[in-house]
Parts: C-alpha cells; structure tokens; sequence
C-alpha cells in the first residue's frame, strides 16, 4: 500500500481542531448564561447481566424528576437527565461520570452504580467536587470509613452493617425459638457474598451463641448448576441454610434445590429473595423462605408506600426493585433540600442535607433521615419476613428496631477502627 | 481442603447414591453439549465457538413452548428441533464460508456471532432472567435409593442424554449414514468423487451437533435460570470435556463428562475451596500425560 497524505497536520484539520476548541470553550458558557434548566449527570449499568437493575433506577429516578418539574422544579431549575451507561465497569463509570460533568456541563451527580463503580465514581466527586449522592453501593465502608468522607458526597442506598444486624437478630430469634443449632451457609464466591454472609453470621451468633456453622458452600457468580452444592447441603443435614445469592442465581437454586425436597428439610433464609425481580420469576417459590426487604410495595404497610409501587408499575408494567427505592429516595432528599435552601447550588443543598429528615414512603415511620455525621441514609423500612407463592409474596414483615441498629452500628464501627 | 466429609461421604451408601448421581446429572448435560462440539470438530475440522449459544437457544425454544403448549415433550421437541434449524442455516450460510480459511479467522466469526445471538436473545426475550418453571409431573418428592436423594426429573434427564449417547455410538459406526459421515470425517475429497453432496453432510453434522446442545439447554431449562449469555459458561466446561476425551472421540465426550461431573460432585464434598481448580488441574494432567486426550487418536 502506498502513503497519498503527507503526514503532519493539514491546514484543513488544524480548522476543524480550531473550531472543535472554540465549540468546548463556548459550550458550557452557553450552558451557563441560559441556567434555565439544571442537568443531573447519572451513571448506571444499563446493558449486561445487571441491566434490569439499572433500568429500574433511571425508571425510578424519572418517575420522581416528573413530580419536581411539575412543581416547579429543583429551586426554579427544571431537571434535565443525563443518564450514561457504564456497563458495570468501574473505570468506565469513573470516565462516565468525569465526562458528565466536564462535557456534559451536569451540576449535580446520581451515582446509580453497584460497590464497585461507586468507589470509582467517589473518587471523581472527590476530585472535581461535584455534589453527588450514592444510590445503590450497600458496601458499609462507602460511608461508615471516614478516609472515605467527602463533604459533597452522600448515600441513600441502605447499608450492609444494618441489613446484617436486621438478619442476625430475626435469625437469631427463630433459632432460639425453633432450636435450630446447626446452620449452613451458601453465598456466591466474590467480595459481596463473603462480606455479607460473614456479617450475617457474626450477629447470627451474637444474639444466638449456640449457633454452629457446619458446612460452607461457595459457589461461583452466575454459577449455571448447583445440584453438588444442594447434594452437598443435604448431607451436612442442618437445620437451617443462609444465602445471599441473588437474581438469577437465586432462582436457579431455588429450582434445583426444590427437586430435591430441600426446603421441607431445613428452615432457609435467603436475603434477596423478597425483591420482585426473583419473586415474580420463580414458578414454584416454596412456601416459608425467609427473606430481607430488598423492595415490597407492602412493606412498609403504608398508603403511601403501595401507591408509590403501583404507580411505578403502572408506567413502567414491572414491579420497582431493591434500586428503584433507593433512586427515588434520592431526587426526593435533593428536592426538598433545595427547596430548603432556595437554591439548586451543590454545596448549598450538601450543607442543608446534612442531618435531614424528610417525609418518604420507604421510611420505617414514614421519614428518613440524611445522617449528618456520616452521609448515609438511616430510618428506612426494614425488615424480615416469610414467602408465600402468590402476592403479596412476604405478608407480614417483621420491622428491624433502629435503636438496635444504631447501637451495634456504633459498636462495629469502633471494632472497624472508624470512630 | 475436607478430606473427613470426602471419606466419610465414601463410606456411607447414602452419601454415595447421592453424589454419584448428582455428578450424573452435571455430566449428562455437559455430554450432550460437548459432543455436539467434539462430532462438529471430528466431520468439519472446525472449533465451533458459538456452540453454546444453540445450548442457550434450545433453552429459550423450550421455555417458550412450555409457555405456548403447556407440554413438556413439546417443549424439549421445540428445543431440539429448533435448534437443528438454526444450526443447519447458521452452517449453509455463514460457517460453509470460513471452512478453508484461517483458525483465526473461524474464530472470529464464531466470536462474532456468540455476541450477535445473545443480543437476538435479548432483543427477542429480553435481557433479565428468566425461569421456565417444572413441569407439574415432576413436582413430586425425590425417591429415596438406597438412603441417597434422587429426584425423578434427574432420571429422566440422565436416561435421555444416555438414549442419545447409545443412538449416537450405534448410529455413527453401524448406520450407513454414519459410515459415510465417518468417511466424510476422514476424506471429504474422495466422498465427494465418489458423489455424495458434502454439503448437505456438513450441514446435517451441525444440525445434529446445534440439535444435542439445543436439547441440553431445553432438558436444563425447568431447573436453570435462562439469561442471554447462559452458554458460555458451558462451553467452557465443555471445551474441558473434549480437551479431556479427545477432540473428535464420542466415547471420549461421555466419559470426559461424566469424569468432569464426578469431579464436582465429590470435588466439592473433599475440596471446597478448590473444585473449580480441581476440573482444571484433571485436564493438565490429561494434556501432559496424554496431549491427545484419553480417547483421542494420534495426529497423522
């Protein structure tokens, strides 16, 4: 092949370079002059095998801009939505979120991503200082380690400390009351399985301290096949089984360990199995598995709360998921923060949201509060409760009790060297 | 590492009866993918990267006619036979074209449409899992043998895989359409002179290979989740299977599988931690001790 542009820069791209550079200059000036509508920036997983999740947060998050904008919008500023697809690749999220602020001119930052975005995106919002509000990261340390503490930042995903303390006490509680002494443990083998079944079974055996664990199964991520893992279970003979699998996986457990009879064997609990996207998919969900709150339009029991879940499943013709609470949560603190503060300025709205508490369907007394000290959400509907096949699918759900919550938060927190 | 439970599990009928067939399990539908992949391999000289995607098909085929009919025989014909289709056209139209071409190149169309068929998946199906649910006949207790748990549906796949498995054997060596795909297998050249339409023997091959992986996936849809994408992990297994059995060798498929299955079985009993490593470590103790594979034959 032979060479016809001589190299170097040619007087026709050094134009385009020139105009492209003129074009960035004058782009966020534009923005800027016409300040009638503000942009919020938010990375999210859109496409892969968490895509659903995703999905279910912009649907939440857009459901909740509408409410603002028809009333006027974020102290005057109609919201405009920026929404990015990271792919669940931290460094993609952290390039995402950079360019949405950069590029994009967005002000304010929904960070929608799992654990391992989050860190990523965390660090930009160090870096640039962009006010911005964690939605899903459940990965206590976000908040709770105070290397990580950055004035613009908050969170109003829940928490895995408080889950487990939730988990371990009703566990617990069951145990003692049914005498169930011999635990086994399945949870998928990466950071997140290992984490939250630890915790799990610390505060397991904190308020139950005959609790034994007799076998451990750890299964990979997206695992296809677990009838070894189930065969396996079924010949350590315990009394009760935990699992943190979720989605998929969780529905391919349930259908094989089903075959084998397992859930008349052993009382089970399973944390995510109460969040709509497992429950309406599985075909014969056994009666009586117990299971956390992810999202439950009926819990907690409120007018408020069901006409939240049934308004969102009738724009979007799919229950809302453990995400979309989460989201919606978040335009709804930053609304009423900037109302607070007249003004839709990022370090003004941080500063009123410190400490605030405002009215929420997912609150466990009707509020949640935006915790001053440490930046994450606290007061929100929690709980543990039973499975039936059909709707409601968890009937009663037995609420955790904060005050706890908070005493032992405080106690793993100094055991964890934060405070 | 848990050598007590291993041994305790070795010494006890119960345990024994268990493990064994859920190993069984585990094996059968990995054979019926890898020999797909193995019979492709030994006819067409091809490595069919996208084999798994006709495992996830069979799945999606079978789910639907579940939903449609009601009928679980229907629902494993619909992933068989669809699955056959697909794998007939995918050969005449796309891969008939990379036959002489470069590994790399065949690769890379394969690569090319793993990518395309998840997203047809998505597109048609949608991207979040889905269950296909059991058939009511087989929501029934496990049966008991000899103190071991063995649920029925497990039976039922285990006797169809193997049916496929002996229909395969006679069928290749004593069928004269097998004598001639052996044949074509071994000199498409002179098959051709002697006046057989090669074409329509590849054809059938990968028919045949994408109608084994399409019935896998529509026997392990009731118990499995189906998302788009649920076929890579088997075809990873898969290619272990035939790297263990030797490529192009049936008997090596069942037997690689089924080792694999044990394996993970016991493996997870003795070896918690590590029985995904175990699989591994089986095949480089094949390849150093055997590159061939246990059944596979000297390269000429």
């Amino acid at each position: 092949m032979t060479r016809t542009r001589t190299p170097g820069i040619s007087r026709r791209s050094t134009l385009a370079l020139m105009g492209a550079g003129a074009m960035s200059v004058a782009a966020p000036w534009v923005a800027r002059a016409q300040a009638k509508t503000i942009k919020i920036g938010m990375p999210t997983i859109l496409s892969g095998r968490v895509a659903q999740l995703g999905t279910s947060s912009r649907n939440a998050v857009m459901l909740e801009v509408e409410k603002v904008n028809a009333a006027g919008g974020l102290a005057g500023r109609q919201i405009e939505m920026v929404i990015r697809d990271s792919k669940g690749q931290p460094q993609e999220a952290a390039r995402v979120a950079r360019e949405l602020v950069n590029t994009d001119g967005c002000e304010l930052m929904i960070d929608a991503e799992a654990s391992s975005g989050a860190f990523a995106v965390h660090e930009v919002a160090r870096d640039l200082g962009v006010f911005c509000i964690h939605t899903n990261s459940e990965t206590s340390a976000l908040t709770a380690d105070p290397k990580q503490h950055i004035p613009n930042a908050f969170r109003t995903a829940r928490q895995g400390v408080h889950d487990s303390i939730v988990g371990g006490s009703y566990a617990a509680a069951i145990a003692k009351a049914k005498g169930l002494k011999k635990w086994a443990t399945c949870s998928p083998d990466y950071a997140y399985g290992r984490d939250t079944t630890a915790e799990f079974t610390l505060y397991l055996k904190r308020f139950a301290p005959e609790v034994e664990i007799i076998s451990e199964s750890w299964p990979k991520l997206f695992q296809a096949d677990y009838t070894e893992v189930v065969t396996k279970i079924l010949q350590a003979k315990p009394q009760a089984l935990y699992s943190c699998l979720w989605g998929g996986d969780l529905t391919s457990y349930i259908d094989q360990a089903n075959i084998y009879a397992m859930f008349g064997q052993m009382e089970v609990f399973a944390v995510n199995m109460a969040d709509y996207t497992a429950l309406t998919v599985v075909k014969n969900l056994p009666k009586g598995i117990h299971s956390g709150n992810r999202y439950i339009k009926t819990f907690p029991t409120t007018p408020e709360n069901a006409a939240w879940g049934d308004a969102y499943k009738a724009k979007f013709n799919e229950y809302p998921t453990n995400w979309s609470w989460e989201n919606a949560t978040a335009i709804m603190l930053m609304a009423e923060a900037a109302k607070k503060a007249n003004s839709a300025d990022g370090k003004k709205i941080a500063e009123v949201l410190k400490g605030l508490t405002i009215k929420c369907p997912f609150g466990a007394d009707g509020t949640v509060t935006m915790r001053g000290d440490d930046h994450t959400l606290v007061g929100y509907a929690i709980g543990w409760g039973t499975t039936i096949p059909q709707e409601p699918y968890v009937p009663e759900v037995k609420a955790g009790d904060w005050k706890t919550i908070f005493e032992l938060e405080a106690e793993w927190k100094k055991s964890k060297g934060y405070t | 590492m848990d050598i007590d439970a291993l041994a305790g599990c070795l010494s006890s009928s119960a345990c024994l009866v268990t493990q064994t067939t859920s190993g069984l399990i585990i094996g059968m539908l990995l054979f019926l993918v890898a020999v797909g992949l193995t019979l492709i391999f030994g006819v067409l000289k091809v490595v069919n990267f996208s084999h798994g995607a006709f495992y996830m098909f069979g799945a999606y085929f079978a789910m639907t006619a579940y939903q449609l009919t009601d009928s679980f025989a229907l629902a494993m014909l619909a992933g068989a036979a669809g699955t056959a289709v697909l794998g007939l056209i995918f050969e005449r139209v796309f891969m008939s074209r990379v036959y002489g071409a470069d590994v790399l190149m065949q690769l890379l169309v394969c690569y090319a449409f793993v990518l395309i068929f998840d997203d047809v998946v998505r597109i048609i199906w949608g991207p979040e899992f889905k269950a296909m649910g059991m058939p009511a006949a087989f929501q029934v207790m496990p049966l008991f043998i000899a103190g071991g748990v063995v649920p029925p549906y497990y039976l039922l796949l285990i006797g169809v895989a193997l049916l496929a498995a002996i229909v395969l054997g006679i069928g290749l060596s004593r069928s004269r359409i097998g004598k001639v795909i052996r044949a074509a297998a071994h000199n498409p050249g002179m098959v051709s002179a002697l006046g057989i339409n090669t074409g329509l023997i590849y054809g059938g091959v990968f028919a045949l290979g994408g109608m084994l992986a399409g019935l896998a996936g529509a026997l392990a849809a009731p118990v499995r989740s189906l998302t788009p994408g649920m076929g890579f992990s088997v075809l990873i297994e898969s290619f272990i299977v035939t790297v263990i059995g030797g490529m192009g060798s049936i008997l090596g498929a069942l037997i690689g599988a089924l080792l694999l299955g044990l394996i993970r079985s016991f493996g997870s009993l003795g070896f918690p931690l590590f029985t995904e490593g175990l699989m591994y470590l089986f095949m480089v103790i094949v390849l150093v001790s055997k590159p061939t594979g246990l059944f596979g034959k000297e390269a000429a």
